[in-house]
């Protein structure tokens, strides 16, 4: 009888969850996360899921958007970027997802592109990279090269006096096309050619004695040198390890990164590297009460002490507000009326500005150099003095200098040339097209 | 610029006078330097630095340093100037910077730093280094001179040369003499290029190439002299560490074959999950270093036995589990092997995390051996070079001279025989493999003070590993020290001229080509072990 009356209740209770849940459940907005979660890449993404995861977690307990509860659907791409394609496309056939925040590598977002339009998806994507894209369906809240690259050799060239120029970089896309946007920048500005030296290595490279020797060496014709370093990821270690113990000094030799976080220096000794610098768009450093109270979540979500944030996240931070901001703006999370809401959107950022979604689909953002200190952090020494505009097509490149993108209508294109007058294929297409 | 500094003191001290004037008499003149740096526009920081200086307070040293340091704040409510003791985490500990006094743990929100940037650091460090140049260690002294070489400006040469004038050491006088002609030559004296002409220091390189590029034509050319003489001699030193690089990429390349030199080479299993061994080894390491907090260099050598263990055990492992059952199956054992090293590569993602772990350079394996001014030995290689020839010198030892080793080159060269001698192959086996994974270990340990630990250590190796063995000979452990030895060699010979990427590919490539010619590698096993 007892036992009886025992499952009885335990059923209706039961059943009374699971009609609760569906009420409850009964129209989430779904989120999908395309973060590699396993090999290489696992290192720099697994802690933009875990943003996103957070970020969802707060507006829920804001009440959600429009009265509805956000849901995170997760995938692991596993660093493999065929697999990034399909998992896109699960996340927006099988899943229905009304936006992803996800990528990392140029390759992989190239590899992701054709699904996403296609499938008339969102993505948004939150890691600086070398620009010459823009398409209608993404949204790329990192720094395009203008926002990072130029303003960083501008402040060597005005503030430091540098007159010789190291471009060192990991043999792919982005250090590429921006080491060839910079190099183009820097004749313009009447660099000598034997002023510049260009160096690509592989990934993962380890071995940087010969190369940091030959910098040493470089750096002895008596100009002011730098080197702007676009090494990716986990290569910083040892290149920054041989610097040191080589004996350059940043007052020697500064080297400038746009790879460099504050999640790559927490992998090293920092004392040799006092004075190195790094261009973002946000450091954890930043003395602001919205970052404080972001790094105070961070902190409790991830129950480290010692998480530290880094510039993508914030990205994913501004994005994901702007995402919330426009499905407000326009009452539904139909992906067309987002898309034409999110234009002019304009939310807080972690510095204590704004960033606004600009036509092409890139936002403002200020930009901070910032000097590596001995407790692996930076600190802002020099930052431009308004917000900078991403620029989708880079206008020290040839063939880029007349493409425009402007999303909004009636000209709606993303690849339009200014001379002809004609709008060129998609992202999508040019992506699909380059496999 | 004197007359300046002793102005802007001279104002520093009316104005606090001034201000406070009754407390004046027992304020401390510090406090107000310190305020007057702390709250001074970008163009006034160089005054306000010069002022701290010239005042003559025995604590200028320590502040400055920290203001170097980045250390130095404002509490924002009272605008007091704290010395950071400890900057890590969200509440920092500070010091009252007057007195010394600790004034406990304050939240960073609460703290605003005083602003420094490359500039000012680089002229604290010149004045610095002056302020070093009296101190009892010749060392020091020498050291900081070093650190005066291209910082000298006008107003520096006069106490420098005051300083030369007291100095006893040579090797102190000869750089103090270095630091002031890198000055005259840049005002244009033609005999400060002689006393250059000798340096092979890169500041010394500089300013004469700034000569050269001048427009003072006599100068110039006693530049352009100066630095033939110092290319020649340059030349030699670049030979020199140019080999050093080599033999030092190859020690490691060494470290990372040699256990699979035994495993793949003398017990003939493709273990593809060996690189994730190196990478146990490594995490080991960083594991010891968590023990044992703040002694980075026991914590490093015990990680050697411990590093050893544990990639053993590892090995023992795996080898009972899965490649014992694959005997004879090479291809299987791969497909099996390559599986465990992906498992562990996730186990460790899982489990530690998938971001790097910070491992310490102990102090003695940090910085550089100074052989002169223009070729210097990176100590942590140097360590590295020595470990990876001690480890081979030990195995070499254990396959020679120890029963294990002659049990293991019994059952590699005829099992059935040596079986029917009574040796039981099944625990050779298991010896073997436990032996060159533990190898592997230290290995790990090696790198982690080279390259990154993270989950990918392993799989940056194990080509190079393969490449390595095969390229010396299968089953041939001195094969496999020329082979890395003499790859790591070439591939820093050819990497000044053709980048990184290139090289690699250059190397490979010569290996393609040279097992096609003599596909035993470079020392064949010999024998009828070989047919077997």
């Amino acid at each position: 009888m007892n036992l009886k009356k025992h499952v009885k209740l335990g059923l209706s209770a039961l059943a009374l969850s699971i009609s609760f849940n569906s009420v409850a459940a009964e129209d989430p907005i779904k989120v999908g996360i395309l973060h590699s979660l396993s090999g290489t890449m696992a290192i720099s993404e697994t802690v933009l899921k875990d943003t996103v995861e957070m970020l969802i977690e707060q507006q829920n307990a804001k009440g959600g958007v429009l009265g509805r509860q956000m849901e995170a659907v997760v995938v692991d791409p596993a660093s493999n970027w065929p697999l990034f394609a399909e998992k896109a496309r699960e996340l927006l056939a099988q899943e229905e997802v009304d936006v992803i925040f996800g990528n990392w590598t140029s390759v992989s977002r190239k590899s992701v592109l054709p699904v996403v339009e296609e499938l008339n998806g969102l993505l948004f994507y939150p890691v600086q990279y070398e620009g010459e894209e823009s398409s209608e369906n993404v949204f790329y809240t990192g720094a395009a090269p203008n926002q990072q690259a130029i303003p960083a050799v501008n402040y060597l060239m005005n503030e430091i006096g540098v007159e010789r120029w190291v471009l060192a970089g990991t043999d792919y896309v982005y250090p590429r096309t921006t080491n060839k946007i910079l190099e183009t920048y820097l004749m313009d500005m009447g660099v000598a050619k034997e002023d510049i030296m260009i160096n690509y290595t592989p990934f993962g490279h380890s071995d940087w004695q010969n190369i940091v020797s030959d910098i040493k060496r470089f750096g002895s014709a008596g100009k002011k040198t730098a080197v702007v370093s676009t090494i990716n990821g986990d290569a910083n270690v040892p290149f920054y390890r041989e610097l040191g113990n080589q004996g350059i000094a940043a007052s020697d030799i500064p080297v400038v990164a746009f790879s460099v976080g504050e999640q790559e220096l927490s992998g090293i000794d920092t004392g040799p590297l006092v004075g190195h610098l790094a261009a973002w768009n946000y450091f954890m450093s930043v003395d602001n009460d919205a970052n404080y109270d972001f790094i105070d979540q961070w902190i409790e979500h991830t129950g480290n002490d010692e998480a530290v944030t880094n510039d993508p996240m914030e990205a994913h931070y501004i994005g994901f507000n702007m995402y919330v901001e426009a499905v407000k703006k326009a009452g539904t999370t139909d992906v067309d009326a987002v898309k034409d809401a999110i234009i002019g959107v304009t939310v807080p950022n972690l510095t204590g500005g704004y960033a606004a979604m600009m036509p092409n689909h890139h936002i403002t953002k200020p930009v901070l150099i910032g000097e590596i200190q001995d407790n692996g952090q930076f600190s802002v020494v020099w930052e431009t003095s308004g917000l900078v505009a991403g620029d989708a097509w880079s206008d020290y490149l040839p063939g880029s200098r007349d493409m425009i993108a402007d999303w909004r209508k009636p000209l709606f294109c993303g690849t339009f040339n200014t001379a002809t007058g004609t709008c060129g294929a998609s992202a999508g297409e040019m992506a699909a097209e380059a496999e | 610029m004197s007359i300046c500094r002793s102005l802007t003191l001279l104002l520093i001290a009316l104005f606090s006078l001034l201000s406070l004037p009754a407390t004046a008499q027992e304020d401390d003149p510090g406090k107000a330097l310190l305020i007057n740096l702390a709250e001074a526009p970008a163009s006034k920081v160089e005054e306000a630095v010069n002022a701290i200086v010239s005042s003559g307070d025995e604590r200028a040293r320590g502040w400055l340093e920290a203001y170097g340091n980045n250390r130095l704040s404002r509490v924002k409510d009272t605008g007091q100037v704290v010395l950071v003791l400890n900057n890590r985490g969200r509440d920092w500990e500070i010091a009252d910077p007057l007195t010394g006094e600790n004034m406990g743990e304050m939240s960073r929100r609460e703290l605003d730093r005083v602003a420094i940037n490359n500039r000012i650091r680089g002229q604290l460090e010149g004045i610095l280094a002056m302020l070093d140049l009296n101190a009892k260690d010749p060392d020091v002294r020498e050291a900081s001179a070093q650190d005066m070489m291209g910082k000298v400006d006008a107003s520096l040469v006069e106490p420098l040369e005051a300083q030369l004038a007291k100095e006893e050491d040579a090797a102190v006088r000869n750089r103090i003499e270095e630091a002031l002609a890198i000055y005259r030559v840049g005002e244009g004296n033609l005999e400060a290029v002689d006393v250059l002409a000798g340096s092979l220091h890169p500041r010394a390189r500089a300013a004469l190439n700034e000569a050269v590029r001048g427009d003072n034509e006599a100068l110039a050319q006693r530049a352009a002299k100066a630095l033939e003489s110092i290319e020649q001699k340059l030349q030699l030193n670049r030979a020199a560490e140019t080999l050093y690089f080599g033999l030092s990429l190859g020690s490691v390349l060494v470290l990372a074959a040699i256990g699979l030199a035994i495993t793949f080479g003398v017990m003939g299993v493709i273990n593809m999950a060996h690189g994730e061994l190196i990478m146990l080894g490594a995490y080991t390491t960083w594991g010891m270093q968590q023990l044992f907090p703040g002694q980075p260099g026991l914590a490093l050598i015990l990680s050697i036995p411990a590093g050893f263990m544990v990639a053993a055990t590892a090995g023992i492992i795996i080898e009972r589990s899965v490649i014992q059952y694959l005997k004879g199956r090479p291809l299987e054992t791969l497909l099996a092997t390559f599986g465990i090293s992906l498992i562990l590569q996730q186990l460790v993602r899982t489990v530690i995390s998938p971001q790097n772990r910070t491992v310490v350079t102990p102090d003695w394996m940090s910085g550089s051996l100074v052989i002169n001014d223009a070729l210097s030995l990176t100590l942590n290689r140097l360590y590295v070079l020595a470990f990876a020839l001690i480890v081979f010198a030990g195995l070499m030892l254990i396959m020679r001279k120890t029963r294990l080793g002659l049990e293991v080159r019994a059952v590699t060269q005829n099992r059935a025989m040596a079986r029917s001698m009574g040796i039981r192959a099944t625990r050779v086996d298991i010896m073997t493999f436990a032996l060159g994974s533990g190898v592997a270990g230290l290995a790990g340990v090696a790198l982690s003070q080279l390259t990154n630990v993270g989950p990918n250590l392993g799989q940056n190796y194990i080509i190079d590993s393969f490449m390595v063995v095969v390229f010396g000979g299968v089953g041939n452990l001195w094969g496999t020290l020329i082979a890395g030895l003499s790859l790591g060699t070439i591939n820093q010979l050819l990497e000044p001229w053709a980048g990184a990427v290139l090289a690699k590919i250059i190397v490979l490539v010569f290996i393609i080509l040279f097992i096609q010619k003599r596909p035993k590698g470079l020392f064949p096993q010999k024998g009828r072990a070989a047919e077997g």
